[in-house]
């Protein structure tokens, strides 16, 4: 059983190995490798029998001519959304963020730093040609060089060698033991696509649909791909992927009926769209925040007693309902969000205390102090939270100057350059990759560069771990240097709000990102 | 009394080659500003935060992944290699290349650029025709309730701002009747009755704005002629007030009226981002946007240029027209 060790490190995929089929805690069946499911042979949620055929509009936020069918570079929604209608990746995620197999049949290390994929036989491509391993090896390896400009080449470092065992097995040897490759592997970028592929003009993926338009900035078009690998799917006949980065006009052309599925409602609009009687919501319990970054390489946001009171001045539960009109979860100063598996629910919750927040403000001196405090549309509801920051700052007798800058060129310019700047921190699919990208005293995105050599110990030894319980402690323990000692403040964990048009059946929340993680495609069908 | 016949024809001759004369040297200045425009963008798109590598990695941009996308992308040129390079390439007929959509610029341009015209000539269709009736309508019936009331119409119409026109309009018209749609989509495969339905809330919305800028100028063209004493003459003459207005005051009008279509045209290109983001209408000008968010200088160029060549090609019609129209400019 060892050398099965990330199947059996969950229980869910482990019993699910072999069979065709298996529920996950949701209520809900999905496919598993190792089966040949027959034809229709899948159950939903109720006793509904998805349906085929119909064509279906979805729009997304932002669209433009940096759309690119290249999963390497995929860095917005609609990008997301676009190379899963087309490709495939090797696992994928489920309800909980656990990785369920896809391509691959198998996934197996006996040390988790060496690792064997077993691809499954009966896949091809939309030009007729079959999966081989020299795809899979083609698809990791280029995100390592440079010219790729892939979006995960940090991640991607880490496999030291990537090479094909025969024609359906590929080696994946890592720098250091890693046991949440599964995850990693599931991630939009490492989607899998030909060898050799250089030109992105057009997609030639494994995937449920086959592009027939791509128009960046403008729209996609997919059609039903009538080999797909998972017998019986996808449902439609045709998505067209838009984008309308205007948020009344999204909610509008849903409501007036152009378009099926849209993700980002502005919890402002869910009321609207609640009333219609013809469309609904869907809230999607995310790990996305915005929190607020104390530089600890500068003054005075390095005092230990600043940040102490600046975590203690935020007002989470005002935060959640005036900001997010309760379309949020309230957070606990570290990244981990309550439904994650590794959250650890002994520290207690951090209230608002003004009282705490003016002692601490004191002992650093800082009483009647002017600060400047960066925000912007760029980390969403930034600009609020600093107003709320300011109001409560003002009781305490600190003056917060609030500097509200552009979105554009936010991220280069302002983030992090300040001692007290706003981020914005999309979901991320392992505790590992946030506390590695986010908080490693060495990582370029560390945000308030903090410092901590026995988190950084901690971490190391907690990715190599293979016992799952032993692995939650130490991720346990992580969040609880994070939520005592480290520079950021995160009051509110934000809600993903998608609306749809009700006869659009068969979407469920997987907490990576709106439209079902954009892994919609071949799991939704139109009951018209 | 003979040299005075035969200097007639001549003088007309020397009028058109005046007039043509004008009409070059004002092109070689439009030129002149295209090239100023040229360097002026540059030079102040280069004054924004981050560059084309830093925005393309977005919130991921390190240092050691921004220098490697700016030394392919040739970024880390100094600006003038980059700006004479571009010219260079202006003047061969090359538009450049865009790094962020990977994708020649003139292929890009040629996708959206139709889009942008169609949008805008339907717009002119229907407004130019509307406004010049209200606007003559006003002016002769000035002071008059119908002219009262045209008044309060067209200084609502230039008062209310276009993207709460258009969300009133997606709002009755697509949410709640669902009569039209809300979102403009461009298909090539559409019926005559889907392009027409696709376009009405775009174009109406365009077109509430420049009928009343154009309207309102056509009425004070025209109350300004109607004051003149050869107008008076004509009425004492017993001329019939149609005749008056189609024949002697419109002529006259013709400049000033010109003037104001091609100021209100040359907005309906660059102009028209509300009503292309509201109705997610793939036209020009989102796609500037979208070159200066992205900072892919070579798009973003090539719009500036596009949208201060047409405007100043409207400008000029409206001119060459005004001097044609009169002719003691054309004697000049």
């Amino acid at each position: 059983m060892a050398q099965k060790l990330t199947i059996s490190r969950r229980e869910l995929v482990g019993g699910a190995l072999g069979a065709g089929l298996a529920a996950t805690a949701g209520g809900l069946l999905l496919w598993k490798g190792g089966g040949k499911p027959a034809n229709h042979a899948f159950v939903m949620r109720g006793d509904q029998q998805p349906r085929y055929g119909g064509r279906i509009r979805v729009s997304s936020i932002a669209s433009s001519t940096a759309d690119t069918l290249d999963p390497a570079k995929g860095s917005l929604s609609t990008d997301y959304a676009r190379h899963n209608m087309v490709y495939n990746g090797l696992t994928r995620y489920d309800g909980l963020l656990n990785a369920q197999l896809e391509l691959a049949e198998a996934l197996e290390s006996s040390d988790r730093q060496l690792w064997r994929v077993k691809l499954r036989k009966d896949v091809a491509f939309h030009d007729g040609k079959p999966l081989t391993s020299a795809d899979v090896v083609y698809s990791l390896l280029r995100h390592k060089l440079p010219e790729t400009a892939s979006k995960v080449k940090t991640i991607a470092d880490q496999f030291a060698e990537v090479r094909a065992d025969g024609a359906d097995e590929v080696l994946i040897r890592l720098t250091g033991p890693n046991a949440d490759l599964p995850e990693i592997l599931a991630q939009t970028q490492f989607l899998i696509i030909r060898d050799g592929t250089k030109n992105f003009h057009a997609a030639n993926g494994t995937g449920p649909y086959r592009c027939t338009v791509f128009q960046p900035g403008v729209r996609t078009v997919g059609v039903r791909n009538p080999h797909y690998w998972k017998h019986g799917r996808p449902f439609l006949d045709e998505i067209e992927l838009i984008a309308i980065p205007d948020e009344v006009s999204r909610v509008n052309a849903l409501l007036s009926g152009d378009v099926h599925l849209v993700n980002a409602v502005d919890p402002r609009s869910t009321k609207r769209i609640k009333e219609s009687g013809t469309h609904a919501v869907t809230e999607t319990q995310s790990g996305l925040y915005t929190d607020l970054v104390m530089q600890q390489g500068m003054l005075p946001t390095s005092n230990p007693h600043f940040v102490l009171a600046m975590k203690y001045l935020l007002d989470r539960e005002l935060i959640r309902r005036a900001l997010f009109r309760n379309y949020a979860v309230i957070a606990n100063d570290h990244p981990i969000p309550p439904n994650h598996r590794y959250f650890n629910s002994e520290i207690p919750q951090r209230q608002y205390d003004p009282d705490r927040a003016k002692y601490h403000i004191r002992q650093a001196g800082l009483t009647g102090a002017r600060l400047p405090m960066f925000a912007s549309p760029a980390a969403e509801a930034s600009v609020d939270m600093a107003s709320v920051v300011q109001e409560y700052g003002s009781r305490i007798g600190v003056n917060f100057a609030v500097n509200r800058v552009p979105s554009d060129g936010y991220w280069s310019a302002h983030w992090m350059k300040h001692p007290l700047t706003f981020g914005n921190i999309n979901p991320r699919p392992t505790a590992d990759l946030l506390f590695s990208l986010f908080f490693k005293s060495d990582a370029e995105w560390n945000e308030a560069h903090w410092n901590n050599p026995q988190f950084d110990r901690l971490l190391v030894e907690a990715r190599g771990e293979a016992d799952e319980a032993r692995r939650k402690q130490l991720y346990g323990e992580m969040q609880q240097l994070v939520h005592d000692q480290a520079g950021v403040a995160i009051p509110v964990f934000i809600s993903l709000i998608d609306g749809h048009d009700l006869r659009l059946k068969g979407l469920h929340p997987i907490p990576i990102g709106g439209l079902m993680g954009y892994m919609f495609a071949d799991q939704v069908w139109w009951d018209g | 009394m003979a040299s005075i016949v035969t200097n007639a024809p001549e003088r007309r001759a020397s009028g058109w080659t005046a007039a043509l004369r004008l009409i070059l040297v004002r092109i070689g200045y439009a030129l002149l500003t295209l090239l100023l425009v040229s360097i002026v963008v540059f030079v102040i798109s280069g004054l924004l935060p981050g560059d084309a590598a830093q925005e393309m990695l977005g919130q991921s941009a390190t240092p050691a992944a921004v220098a490697a996308l700016r030394h392919e992308y040739g970024l880390d040129l100094p600006a003038h290699v980059r700006y004479l390079s571009w010219i260079k390439g202006i003047f061969g007929g090359d538009a450049g290349h865009s790094i962020v959509a990977n994708m020649p610029v003139s292929e890009i341009i040629a996708d959206r650029l139709p889009n942008s015209l169609v949008l805008a000539g339907l717009t002119t269709a229907v407004a130019v025709p509307l406004a010049l009736l209200i606007g003559i309508l006003s002016a002769v019936k000035r002071g008059s309730k119908t002219d009262r009331a045209l008044n309060v119409a067209t200084l609502s119409m230039v008062a209310v701002p276009e993207f709460l026109v258009a969300t009133l309009a997606v709002l009755i018209f697509a949410v709640h009747l669902r009569l039209l749609p809300s979102i403009a989509m461009v298909s090539k495969d559409a019926t005559w009755g889907q392009f027409l339905r696709s376009y009405a809330l775009p174009v109406m919305s365009l077109a509430m704005v420049v009928i009343a800028q154009m309207a309102r100028m056509t009425r004070a063209a025209v109350i300004d002629q109607l004051n003149k004493p050869y107008v008076e003459m004509a009425a004492l003459k017993g001329v019939r007030p149609r005749r008056i207005v189609l024949y002697h005051v419109l002529p006259n009008a013709v400049g000033p009226i010109a003037n104001a279509i091609a100021l209100s045209l040359s907005y309906l290109l660059g102009g028209a981002i509300i009503v292309e983001t509201i109705f997610n209408y793939p036209g020009l000008a989102s796609l500037m946007v979208n070159a200066v968010t992205s900072r892919d200088m070579a798009l973003l160029q090539t719009c500036a240029m596009i949208f201060c060549g047409a405007y100043l090609l409207l400008v000029l019609i409206a001119d060459v027209v005004a001097i044609l129209a009169n002719p003691r400019l054309r004697a000049q």
